[in-house]
C-alpha cells in the first residue's frame, strides 16, 4: 500500500467531489426529461412564492416520491446528493488527515464537520 | 424558459468556477429581474448553483493541486461559525443596511484589487507564526512554471474570513467575493490559489445552509433542475480553461463581477428586496 501524502489526498478528494457531482446530475437529468415531458406546453409559474408542497420538502418525504419515480423526487433527491457532497468531502478530508497523520487538521476538520452539521440538522430538529 | 435558464447558468458556473464567487451572482438577477421569478425561489436556485459550482469545479481544481485543501480547511473554521452567528443575528439587523455597506466595500476592493500588480507575495517568503504552525503553504503550476508561495498574516485573513461568513449567512449570498478579496490582499496568496480555494470552500457555507432553505420550501424542483444542469458544464469548462488563463486577465474578469455583485447589492439595500 502507497504512504498517504497530499498527492493522495488530493486524488480522493477530487474523486469524492466528482462521483458526488456526477450522481446528483443523473438523478437531476432524469428527472427534468420525465418534468419536461409532463409540464413542457405550460407555462412555469414562479412569479408568485407558494413554497413547495410538504412531501417536496424533508429529506424522507423526498425520497419518497423518488422511489415512485415521480419527476419532482428524482431532482429534488439528486439535489440532495449535491448537497451531500460537499459534506462528504469535509468528511473523507478528515478520514484522510487521519491517515496522514496530521492530527491538528483532523481536529480542525472535526470541528468543520460538527459546524456543519449543527447548521443542517440542528435548526430543524 | 427551461433553456434560458439553462444557458444563462452555463455563464454562471463558467464565471463562478474561474472567479471563485458561486453562481449566484448570476443566477439572482437572471431569474429575480429578467424572469420574474420570486426572490426566494432564486435565492434557493442561487444557492444550489453555488454548490454545484463549487464541486464541479473543485475536482478538477484539487486534482491540478491549484486549490489548497489545508488553507480551505482552516479558514471553513471561520466561515461556518461566521455564517450560524450572521444567521442568528440576522432576525435583528437592517439587512438593507448591510447590503448597502456590503457593496460600497466590494466597489473599494475591486478598486485595491485592480491596482495590484504584483500576485502574492514575493517568492521564497518564509511563512511564520500561525501559518508555518498549520502549514499553510504550498506549489502550484503557473504558466508552466512551479510557485511556490505561502500565506501571510494569517490571522486577520481569519478574522476576514469570519465576516466573510457572517455576510453570507446575512445576505444569503455573496460570501466568494470577501473570501477572494481576504486570500488576496491579506493572506497575499496567488491569485489563482486564492480564487479556486474560495471556489472550494463556497460549497460546504452554502451546503450548511441547504437544510433550512430545503425545509422552508424555496427549493422548486422544475426551476433548480436547468440551473444545475446548466452550471455543472459551465463550471466544468471553467476549471479547464483557468489553468491556461493569465492571472492578469482573470484579475479583470474578477473586477467586472465584483463590480456586478456591488451593484446587485446595492440595489438590494435600496430597494430593500432581500
Amino acid at each position: 500500500m502507497q504512504p498517504w501524502t497530499d498527492e493522495r489526498m488530493e486524488r480522493l478528494i477530487g474523486g469524492v467531489l466528482r462521483t458526488g457531482v456526477l450522481l446528483a446530475t443523473a438523478l437531476v437529468a432524469l428527472g427534468a426529461v420525465r418534468f419536461l415531458a409532463l409540464h413542457f406546453a405550460e407555462r412555469p409559474q414562479y412569479a408568485v412564492f407558494r413554497g413547495e408542497p410538504l412531501a417536496l420538502r424533508t429529506v424522507s418525504g423526498i425520497v419518497r416520491s423518488a422511489v415512485d419515480l415521480d419527476a419532482s423526487g428524482l431532482i429534488q433527491v439528486g439535489l440532495l446528493a449535491l448537497v451531500a457532497t460537499p459534506v462528504a468531502r469535509v468528511a473523507f478530508s478528515m478520514v484522510a488527515f487521519a491517515a496522514e497523520r496530521d492530527f491538528t487538521y483532523v481536529a480542525i476538520t472535526f470541528f468543520v464537520m460538527g459546524v456543519l452539521c449543527y447548521s443542517l440538522f440542528g435548526a430543524s430538529l | 424558459m427551461f433553456l434560458v435558464v439553462w444557458a444563462g447558468s452555463a455563464t454562471a458556473g463558467f464565471l463562478g468556477a474561474i472567479t471563485g464567487l458561486g453562481g449566484g451572482v448570476v443566477v439572482v438577477p437572471l431569474l429575480a429581474l429578467a424572469l420574474h421569478v420570486d426572490l426566494r425561489y432564486a435565492i434557493g436556485a442561487s444557492l444550489l448553483s453555488v454548490i454545484a459550482t463549487s464541486s464541479g469545479a473543485a475536482a478538477a481544481y484539487v486534482r491540478e493541486g491549484i486549490s489548497n485543501i489545508r488553507i480551505g480547511m482552516f479558514l471553513e473554521i471561520a466561515t461556518t461559525v461566521g455564517a450560524l452567528a450572521g444567521a442568528a443575528v440576522a432576525a435583528h439587523v437592517a439587512t438593507g443596511f448591510v447590503a448597502t455597506t456590503f457593496g460600497l466595500v466590494l466597489l473599494g476592493a475591486a478598486a485595491v484589487s485592480l491596482r495590484r500588480a504584483e500576485d502574492g507575495a514575493p517568492q521564497g517568503t518564509p511563512p511564520a507564526g500561525l501559518a508555518r504552525t498549520l502549514r499553510l503553504h504550498g506549489r502550484f503550476v503557473q504558466d508552466g512554471v512551479p510557485v511556490d508561495y505561502s500565506a501571510q498574516r494569517a490571522a486577520p485573513g481569519f478574522a476576514l474570513m469570519f465576516v466573510a461568513g457572517m455576510l453570507s449567512g446575512l445576505l444569503g449570498i455573496g460570501s466568494g467575493a470577501l473570501k477572494v478579496i481576504a486570500m488576496d490582499n491579506v493572506m497575499r496568496l496567488p491569485f489563482k490559489v486564492s480564487t479556486t480555494t474560495s471556489n472550494f470552500m463556497i460549497g460546504v457555507t452554502a451546503a450548511a445552509s441547504a437544510g433550512v432553505y430545503l425545509s422552508r420550501g424555496y427549493i422548486a424542483p422544475g426551476l433548480a433542475a436547468p440551473v444545475v444542469l446548466g452550471i455543472l458544464p459551465g463550471a466544468l469548462l471553467g476549471a479547464r480553461v483557468l489553468p491556461r488563463v493569465h492571472s492578469r486577465v482573470l484579475r479583470l474578469v474578477f473586477t467586472g463581477v465584483i463590480v456586478a455583485l456591488a451593484v446587485e447589492m446595492f440595489f438590494k439595500g435600496v430597494t430593500g428586496s432581500l
